[in-house]
């Protein structure tokens, strides 16, 4: 059966698993104690159930639940680990080194230490929106105190090759970050294994709830410090300040253990899907893949159709399928995906991009409908564009002096 | 964004989606707007030779939905028109008619570029003038 509407904007979020519901609710209403209350049973219960979640979520990616912070995602993650390192280390230095392509929480923490007096190196991605490690290694300066690299991308999914950068940092006495907001609970993040020194993420990327993430600061080889970032009653080993979210922090170690247990069937449920989906939108004249085809999330495909906009597109279909588009339309700044152009590509491809990111609760139906959807709309709209009748002409649009505007 | 049910109506039922002869000395034809900036317009029309009418109108557009239906939007409203009166359309017009929101206005203004375009490439064509139209910036 066919349930409308298809959601598949599971980058932006997703739905939150039933069993993650379930666990969450008696902390709501019987369980509602504040951790931080010693001296009675309802803080008793909350911090239990804290610890268990960071227990659960320090299993999910190879930590100590020591090592385990909460926060309020992902966006409070990026500005605490590297506000908070470049804080800490700054009699060491005052140098950070990141790519263009990361999530605004990241580059924009980047330009207020950069207004501060920081110095930071923006690195460009390759056309398949991998960093070159080279050029990482030769931007390492004696005053480099920070490795910023996000794991996984939220718009194209090319996963970084972390190990490396990790060995890179530690080979010249860095340490190294990483938003592994797209990447936690859907591929197997291990900081030890991956050599991560800090780690933002967040639970409603990975079916928990909205409102609640975590960042991991290692404690042993080396031990990382960051200065924190909100003042208050030194919660989180006095790294971050305010009251725990119990129930939201219940869930988010709930939704950790579930993407752990159930990762490998997900990932074959998802990978199939996706391929199936991305195989046959490829079949569509000029349609592109966008980034790294080999290195990537399972779940996620961003595939341009040239010669139609995004947000046309999109309209063709999204009252019963929800996605998301690198077309400026759909952005508030009214510019096209900066990750995109970053790859090298022009700005009407960027234009005409969608992305498409599935759910453990992505079903066959809905690809099958999503594809005859998409193709029907493309075809339509290809009928409309005067682009693809200059290319169906043989005329290079390239070659045409547009009125700029 | 939610669009008004004129800018859907438009965009699932387009009209006059198609092209003119743009060699016949008859057809004017504008093209507007630019792939990077994610818009871009081609609006034709016919002129008939006797009554110096519209008689037909065309369109082709790559963009968005309010894009899309205010190029339609703007061929219905050219037919019948005489060159004179076709000029007289503005954008504001468009947006009203269409309830477009702020950041769709610039759709509406490339639709009212567009006829500028093809009724000076008409002028061109008979011989006239080109007009000169206010610089916008959109």
């Amino acid at each position: 059966m066919l349930k409308l509407p298809v959601y598949l904007d599971n980058n932006a979020t997703t739905p939150m698993d039933p069993r993650v519901l379930e666990a969450m609710l008696p902390y709501f209403t019987e369980h509602f104690g504040n951790a931080a209350s010693r001296n009675h049973p309802f803080g008793w219960e909350a911090e239990e159930a804290v610890d268990y979640a960071r227990e659960q979520v320090a299993k999910l990616v190879g930590a100590d639940a020591k090592e385990i912070i909460f926060t309020s995602g992902a966006t409070e993650g990026d500005n605490l680990g590297i506000k908070g390192v470049y804080e800490m280390y700054a009699t060491k230095g005052n140098h950070i080194i990141t790519c263009t392509t990361e999530h605004k929480a990241v580059l924009d923490t980047c330009k207020h230490i950069e207004k501060t007096g920081g110095e930071v190196t923006y690195l460009q991605v390759q056309p398949d929106g991998l960093i070159d490690l080279k050029e990482l290694e030769a931007a390492i300066k004696p005053t480099t105190i920070l490795i910023a690299i996000m794991y996984a991308n939220n718009e194209i999914g090319v996963v970084q090759p972390v190990k490396e950068i990790s060995a890179i940092a530690r080979k010249h006495g860095v340490l190294f970050f990483t938003d592994a907001t797209q990447a936690v609970g859907k591929i197997p993040v291990d900081v030890q294994k991956d050599g991560i020194d800090i780690m933002a993420f967040t639970g409603h990327k990975m079916y928990g709830p909205k409102g609640v993430g975590a960042i991991y600061v290692r404690r042993k080889n080396p031990r990382v410090k960051v200065t924190a970032q909100m003042d208050g009653g030194g919660h989180e080993r006095g790294m971050r300040s305010g009251t725990l979210n119990v129930p939201g922090i219940v869930g988010f170690g709930k939704a950790c253990e579930i993407c752990r247990l159930d990762m490998e069937k997900d990932t074959a449920h998802i990978k199939v899907l996706r391929d199936k989906l991305e195989n046959s939108l490829l079949q569509i004249e000029e349609s592109y893949l966008n980034g790294n085809k080999e290195h990537r999330l399972p779940h996620v495909s961003n595939i341009s159709f040239k010669y139609v906009e995004g947000e046309g597109l999109l309209m063709g279909f999204n009252k019963n399928i929800a996605l998301s588009s690198g077309s400026a339309c759909t952005s508030a700044s009214l510019e096209p995906s900066y990750v995109l152009k970053a790859l090298g590509l022009g700005d009407d491809l960027a234009h005409s991009s969608l992305r498409f990111g599935l759910s453990r609760f992505t079903t066959e139906e809905q690809i099958d409908y999503t594809i005859e959807q998409i193709t029907n709309t493309v075809n339509k709209l290809r009928e409309m564009s005067p682009l693809w009748e200059m290319f169906k002409e043989g005329i290079d649009i390239n070659t045409i002096e547009w009125a700029h505007h | 964004m939610a669009y008004s049910e004129k800018v859907l109506d438009h965009y699932t039922n387009p009209q006059n989606v198609g092209t003119l002869d743009k060699s016949s000395k008859n057809v004017g034809t504008g093209l507007v707007g630019a792939p990077e900036c994610g818009d871009v317009m081609r609006l034709q029309i016919e002129v008939d030779d006797t009554t110096g009418i519209i008689k037909d109108a065309k369109f082709k557009t790559f963009g968005c939905g309010s894009a899309i239906a205010s190029s339609s939007l703007a061929t219905e409203w050219l037919k019948g028109k005489s060159v004179d009166e076709a000029l007289q359309i503005d954008n504001m017009e468009i947006v009203e008619e269409l309830n477009l929101p702020p950041v769709k206005i610039h759709c509406s203004v490339l639709a009212e570029d567009a006829i500028k375009a093809a009724i000076n490439d008409y002028r061109a064509k008979q011989g006239l003038e080109q007009l000169v139209f206010e610089e916008r910036i959109h």
